[in-house]
């Protein structure tokens, strides 16, 4: 049934989102195998395009977990024809005047046909009202900057005046360099936004994918009610090279991925990509309505 | 002594040169004042040049020097009585934190800083400054039992940042950082941040979401420590000077850039050449903070600290 539903939807999803960035996701799609075969980067399999998509890129044999593009995993999570997307043409500037920067946001914006790292807005999901929010690592590996904050904090706003749940997708290598201590201070804005959704007791998920670290992980992508994260994903403040670097410390080869966090009471639950929509369904089922009465 | 820094050693020689004037004029008998005198305003002269002129990496290792007043000073000095409480009550006491109640012209008011040493030794008890998980979750202790006896919160931020280690990971330092955040953007009492030194990183925010934000003169605060962005940017972290200039890290800066509250004046060369005289105006700034804010209805205070970081970042929207 489940197959079916991600079958389904896989053929007939649209989404609402720039028609570049729709394209672009569908390409991507296409390009993975490049053309034909894709190889495993754990288990070195080789994978048809066909096969992979079947499997909503992972591998059948070890289970690796391929990175997936914003569009495409809004598509595989929301319910069809049911996406409306905030914000699409807010941007980054430059105001540090940091070198290459616009070039580079330049060069992201072209190879993803998204404007920013992130991608936010309203759909349902099996039914359920939904605000959400999609991080794509193609983006200047989804680092957070002016713009991706305040993308963020309009979508957390949104959810806690429609109370509708927030899930946030999360992928960053850390805050944004380029655009100095006003990326540092895009960590205390979302979680101030946070802070208010917590008391307006509306539920907050965020789904940990690969890699998740730096100023996202110590922000946002830490305070969900529930934390869950896909099989695999790197998650930590520090990233192990830096570790192992300035520390000198040899780290075991599980360290910081979704299992060795789950071991270390950091997050809920690791989620195979193919339980994911199953999985938010049901949390979303058990906070849908009071039941008990009580509380106020 | 080994306090000087290396932009400082032309006054040093000066100095030295000037004494040894002296020091000829009393044995030999020859009066050489005129030329002290001479000297003695060139000393002068240079010294308003190099500290006026300072680059941003020059006042990096101002905010580094190792006889710079630490947290517990600032504590001290403004204190009339100070109690220092330990414990996360979960894991441990981290010493790269520190933090209790002390009483400020006769008003209670908590105190939390990021704590470094002053010598090797103490530089490894504390850990030089760099916070484990249990290190934010004892400062969010404190806050919260401020909250709950109506006391307002000053904390001191003074670290490279997080401890980037194993053992921070493990205890989860992203999450301790995160709830530092959320938790004191709603914290329900008035709280004031002073960046004293090094504002590295999430690690320096993790006490650092707060009604004032100041800086000292030569204090830095950035996303990301300049030798660490130079190992990024050009693979090379003997850069660092280059990065500091990019990455707009000072007191200066953060001002012009709108992130900070005020900026509070240093004695010439840093607040180590004259501890008092930096104590006294951290005092000065704190106290008036606090007076300002003293008295603000809790809804108000909350409402304006959330428009204060909520108008923060520059984008472009068509
Ligand atoms: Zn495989």
């Amino acid at each position: 049934m489940l197959k079916d539903l991600f079958h389904k939807r896989r053929q007939y999803a649209t989404l609402g989102l720039p028609e570049s960035a729709r394209q672009e996701g569908a390409a991507q799609k296409d390009n993975i195998p490049k053309g034909i075969v894709n190889k495993c980067k754990t288990c070195g399999a080789i994978l048809m395009a066909k096969e992979l998509q079947k499997h909503l890129h992972t591998c059948p044999h070890c289970g690796y977990h391929f990175p997936l593009d914003a569009p495409t995993r809004i598509e595989w999570t929301l319910d069809n024809d049911c996406f409306f997307e905030y914000d699409a043409g807010l941007t980054a500037v430059d105001p540090l005047a940091f070198p290459d920067y616009p070039a580079k946001v330049r060069k992201a914006v072209e190879q993803t046909g998204l404007a920013e790292a992130v991608v936010t807005g309203e759909g349902t999901l099996q039914g359920h009202p939904v605000v959400v929010g999609v991080m794509d690592s193609r983006f200047i590996m989804a680092s957070m900057g002016s713009a991706v904050g305040e993308k963020l904090t309009r979508a957390i706003e949104r959810a806690g005046q429609k109370r509708y749940p927030l899930l946030l997708f999360t992928a960053s290598g850390g805050a944004r360099m380029q655009e100095g201590i006003l990326s540092l201070m895009q960590m205390a804005k979302t979680s101030a936004a946070l802070q208010r959704l917590h008391e307006q007791r509306v539920l907050y998920v965020t789904i940990i994918t690969h890699p998740t670290t730096g100023g996202v992980s110590a922000s946002f992508a830490s305070l969900g009610d529930i934390i869950l994260a896909e099989p695999g994903a790197l998650f930590g403040f520090a990233g192990p090279r830096v570790i192992e670097q300035t520390m000198r410390q040899k780290l075991p080869d599980d360290f910081q991925t979704a299992e060795f966090m789950l071991k270390h009471g950091m997050i809920d639950k690791v989620v195979h990509r193919k339980e994911m929509r199953n999985t938010l369904a049901a949390i979303l089922r058990m906070h849908g309505s009071r039941g008990w009465g009580g509380g106020d | 002594m080994a306090t000087e820094l290396e932009f400082e050693k032309p006054i040093a020689e000066l100095k030295a040169k000037i004494e040894e004037l002296r020091a000829f004029t009393q044995q030999s008998g020859i009066d050489l004042s005129h030329e002290v005198v001479k000297l003695e305003q060139r000393l002068e002269e240079l010294t308003e040049t190099i500290y006026a002129g300072l680059t941003p990496w020059q006042r990096v290792q101002i905010a580094r020097h190792p006889q710079r007043p630490t947290a517990l000073d600032y504590i001290h000095g403004i204190c009339s009585e100070f109690i220092e409480l330990h414990g996360d009550r979960n894991f441990r006491d981290d010493p790269s934190v520190v933090g209790g109640i002390g009483l400020v012209d006769g008003r209670p008011v908590t105190f939390i800083g990021h704590q470094k040493g002053r010598d090797t030794k103490e530089n490894i008890y504390r850990n030089f400054g760099m916070a484990h998980p249990e290190g934010y979750r004892k400062a969010l202790r404190l806050m919260k039992q401020a909250e709950k006896f109506g006391r307002p919160v000053v904390c001191f931020i003074d670290t490279k940042g997080a401890y980037p280690g194993a053992s921070a990971e493990e205890r989860g330092i992203s999450e301790a950082i995160a709830v530092n955040l959320r938790e004191m953007a709603g914290l329900r009492v008035p709280t004031v941040s002073v960046v004293t030194g090094e504002g590295g990183s999430g690690g320096a925010l993790g006490l650092g979401v707060t009604d004032r934000i100041y800086m000292m003169e030569y204090a830095w605060y950035s996303v990301i420590a300049p030798e660490s962005a130079a190992s990024i940017l050009w693979k090379d972290s003997a850069l660092g000077a280059k990065a500091a200039e990019l990455m707009r890290i000072t007191a200066q800066d953060l001002k012009a850039l709108g992130i900070i509250d005020g900026v509070i004046p240093e004695p010439k060369g840093g607040a180590h050449k004259n501890p008092a005289e930096a104590v006294a105006a951290v005092k000065q700034a704190v106290v008036g903070a606090l007076e300002e804010l003293a008295g603000t209805p809790v809804a108000e205070l909350l409402q304006r600290r959330y428009d204060k970081y909520r108008v923060m970042g520059v984008y472009a929207e068509p």
